[in-house]
C-alpha cells in the first residue's frame, strides 16, 4: 500500500542503488554526500516516510517529496504454520500479488523471495507455473520483501526461490543483489543469498561473473526426456549444459552451488538416476539437495516414500555426492517448496 | 538471453520482411549454416540490445531461413524487426535448442507464431502422419494456411477463440482439446506457444488421460 497520501505516481526511492541515487541527488542540485544519507535510510533505517530523513535539511526533504515516494510497502495477508513458517502475501501493483515465506529454524531464519509475478518456465510440478506469467518485479518490490515483514531483523539467510525465475529478470534481480550486500545498503554477507534457476544459461553466466551469491539449480533429473517432459526449459537450456557452464566457475572457495532435486515416485528416483546424477556432478564440488513433492492439483506426479529418499540419498553419499534432504516447512499453509502461487 | 558478447554469431543480409497479417513479419535471410528443424537462432539488431530468441520456421534444405514473428507494443526488439528492409544488416547466433525429436505421428499444437518449429519439422518432411492443432484470435492468423490445408488435409485443424463460422473450431485451443474426439493418449503431442497456452493445454490433455510423457513443449518466454 502507498504512503498515506503519496499517489503511486511518484517514484520510489527504496530500490534505487547508490549510483541511481547520486544521479538524483545531482539532479535535484543536493549535495553529492545526501546520496548515502538517503540510502542509509532506506536500508538500514526502519522509517517509512521520507519526511523522517531527519538529517536532511527540511528543504531537501520537501523537495524530494514531490517527485518521489519512500516506496515500501506493507504485507495485505500473513498466514502462520503450525511450524512457525509465515507466508506474506504483498501487492505488486493492478490487483497483482506475490508470496513470500518466512522460515524460521533453530539458530537460523531463511527468508524465500520472489523475483516475478508467475513465472513463464511452465515446470510441469510447479503451481507458480499454472499461474501463467505476470510481470517482473522492481528491485525494489524484491529487497521490499525482507524489510517490510516483522522478522526483517531475525532473517539470517535469503533464498531467491519464490515465485518466478529470477535470472528471467536479471537485471532487477542482480539490482536487489547489490542493495543486499553492497557497504552502503544492508552489507549482507553474499554467502548468506542463495540465487535458485531452472537453468537459464546467459543469465546464470552473467549472475556468476558479477555476484559473489550462491547458487542453485533445478535439476530434477540428469535425463534429457524425462527433463523436457518436467522442465520445457530443458528443451532450449539443456542441464548438461548448464552443468558445463558452472565447471567454468569457481565452486572451490566460498561460493557454493547446489543442485535442487524433487523427488518423484517411480520417475526420478531409481538406481540409473544415482549412477548418471554422479556421473554428471563428478569432481564438482557441490552439494544435491532433495526435496519431498508436494502434490498441486491436477499433478499425474506423486512424491517418492521417505524411506526411498533416504536410500538414494544414501546411494549418491555413497558414490561421493554430498547429498542432503530438505525438511518441509510451511506445508499446511502452501508455502512449501513449488506450492506459492495467488492464483484463486 | 542476455548479451551478444559470450554468444557465436555472424551478420545476415535479410532478403525479404514481409507483413503477413497486423503485426506479423516473415523475415527472411540466406541460409548459411546446416540446423535440426525445431531449433532457435537468437536475433538482433544493435550489439548494445540483448538479443531475443526465434524458432526457425523453414526447412532444413531450404535456401532461407524463415523467422516468424510478432511485433510487441512497447517490446525492445520486434519493433526493430519489423523495419528490417531488403539489403538491411541483422545479428544472427549459431541454431541451438533440442526441441528437434519430433516422432513421426504426433499432434503438433500451437498458438500464434508457435507455429514456427512445427512449420521447420513439416517442411523437412520429419513429421509424416502429424496432425497441427493451431490457435489464433483471429483468422488473418491462421498463419500458413494454405500450405497446411494442402499438406495436412483433415489433419490440419484450427481453433479460432474470436470468430466464429469459418470451417474452424470457435474456441481456444484448449476449448477445443477439451472435446477433441480425435484425441489418442496413446499419441506423442507436442506444445508450442506462450507459458499460459502451454500449460493450459497441457493441463487439459492430462485431465483427458494423456500421459505427462507424452507431452512435450517449447515456450516463448
Ligand atoms: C525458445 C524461444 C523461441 C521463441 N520463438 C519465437 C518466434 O518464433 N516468434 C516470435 O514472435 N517470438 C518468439 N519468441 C519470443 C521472442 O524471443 C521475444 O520474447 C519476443 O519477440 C518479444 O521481444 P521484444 O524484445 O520485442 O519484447 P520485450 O521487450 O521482451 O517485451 C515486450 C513486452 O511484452 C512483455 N512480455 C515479454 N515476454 C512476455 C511473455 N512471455 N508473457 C507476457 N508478457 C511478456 C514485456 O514485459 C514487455 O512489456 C521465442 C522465445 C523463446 C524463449
Ligand atoms: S519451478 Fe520455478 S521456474 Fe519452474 S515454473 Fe515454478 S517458479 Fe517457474
Amino acid at each position: 500500500m502507498p504512503e498515506t497520501g503519496k499517489p503511486n505516481v511518484l517514484k520510489p526511492l527504496f530500490g534505487m542503488t547508490l549510483e541511481e541515487l547520486s544521479a538524483l541527488v545531482k539532479e535535484e542540485g543536493l549535495p553529492g554526500f545526501t546520496a548515502r544519507q538517503i540510502a542509509d535510510w532506506l536500508y538500514r533505517k526502519e522509517i517509512r516516510e521520507i519526511s523522517e530523513m531527519t538529517n536532511l535539511p527540511v528543504r531537501a526533504r520537501e523537495m524530494l517529496s514531490e517527485k518521489y515516494r519512500f516506496g515500501t510497502s506493507e504485507p495485505v495477508k500473513v498466514s502462520a504454520s503450525a511450524d512457525g513458517t509465515r507466508k506474506y502475501l504483498f501487492g505488486a501493483g493492478n490487483m497483482k500479488f506475490i508470496e513470500t515465506a518466512y522460515i524460521p529454524d533453530r539458530d537460523r531464519a531463511t527468508l524465500c523471495v520472489s523475483s516475478q509475478v508467475g513465472c513463464k518456465m511452465g515446470c510441469l510440478f510447479c503451481m507458480t507455473g499454472k499461474q501463467g506469467f505476470q510481470g517482473n518485479l522492481t528491485a525494489g518490490e524484491i529487497v521490499n520483501q525482507l524489510c517490510s515483514i516483522p522478522e526483517w531483523h531475525q532473517v539470517t539467510n535469503i533464498v531467491y526461490m519464490g515465485m518466478g525465475e529470477p535470472f528471467d529478470n536479471l537485471e532487477q534481480v542482480l539490482k536487489s543483489l547489490e542493495i543486499l550486500t553492497a557497504p552502503w545498503g544492508m552489507a549482507m554477507s553474499p554467502r548468506r543469498i542463495t540465487v535458485s534457476t531452472i537453468g537459464i544459461i546467459p543469465g546464470m553466466r552473467e549472475f556468476l561473473e558479477k555476484s559473489q551469491c550462491h547458487l542453485a539449480v533445478s535439476l530434477h533429473t540428469p535425463f534429457d526426456a524425462e527433463r523436457r517432459n518436467l522442465m520445457p526449459v530443458q528443451n532450449v537450456y539443456p542441464v548438461q549444459e548448464v552443468v558445463d557452464e558452472i565447471r567454468r566457475h569457481d565452486f572451490s572457495g566460498q561460493r557454493r552451488v547446489s543442485f535442487e532435486y524433487i523427488m518423484f515416485d517411480g520417475l526420478n528416483d531409481t538406481p540409473d538416476h544415482v549412477k548418471e546424477l554422479a556421473r554428471m556432478l563428478h569432481g564438482l564440488p557441490c552439494r544435491v539437495n532433495l526435496i519431498r513433492f508436494h502434490p498441486i492439483p491436477g499433478t499425474p506426479l506423486t512424491g517418492t516414500p521417505d524411506q526411498r529418499i533416504t536410500e538414494f540419498r544414501d546411494a549418491l553419499t555413497a558414490k561421493g555426492v554430498f547429498t542432503t534432504i530438505r525438511a518441509s516447512r510451511g506445508l499446511d499453509i502452501q508455502a512449501a517448496c513449488g506450492l506459492l502461487s495467488t492464483m484463486n | 538471453m542476455k548479451s551478444w558478447a559470450d554468444i557465436s554469431w555472424t551478420r545476415a543480409v535479410v532478403s525479404e520482411n514481409l507483413k503477413i497479417a497486423e503485426s506479423a513479419y516473415l523475415l527472411k535471410f540466406p541460409r548459411t549454416f546446416d540446423f535440426q528443424a525445431g531449433q532457435v537462432v537468437a536475433l538482433g539488431t544493435d550489439p548494445d540490445l540483448a538479443p531475443r530468441l526465434y524458432s526457425i520456421a523453414s526447412g532444413e534444405q531450404d535456401p532461407f531461413v524463415d523467422i516468424l514473428f510478432t511485433e510487441k507494443s512497447g517490446g525492445s526488439l520486434t519493433p526493430m524487426l519489423s523495419r528490417l528492409k531488403p539489403g538491411d544488416s541483422l545479428m544472427v547466433s549459431k541454431p541451438f535448442g533440442t526441441f528437434t525429436k519430433i516422432q513421426p505421428g504426433s499432434v503438433l499444437v500451437a498458438a500464434g507464431t508457435g507455429l514456427a518449429p512445427f512449420m521447420s519439422v513439416l517442411k523437412s518432411g520429419k513429421a509424416r502422419g502429424a496432425t497441427v492443432i493451431h490457435g489464433a484470435s483471429y483468422p488473418e492468423f491462421f498463419y500458413f494456411d494454405e500450405y497446411l490445408e494442402e499438406t495436412l488435409k483433415e489433419k490440419y485443424l484450427r481453433c479460432c477463440s474470436r470468430v466464429a463460422g469459418g470451417d474452424w473450431f470457435h474456441g481456444r485451443v484448449t476449448a477445443f482439446i477439451e472435446q477433441w474426439k480425435g484425441l489418442d493418449p496413446g499419441r506423442k503431442h507436442y506444445l508450442c506457444g506462450s507459458a499460459e497456452m502451454v500449460v493450459q493445454t497441457r493441463d487439459r490433455l492430462i485431465s483427458r488421460g494423456v500421459p505427462f510423457k507424452n507431452i512435450d513443449a517449447e515456450i516463448f518466454f
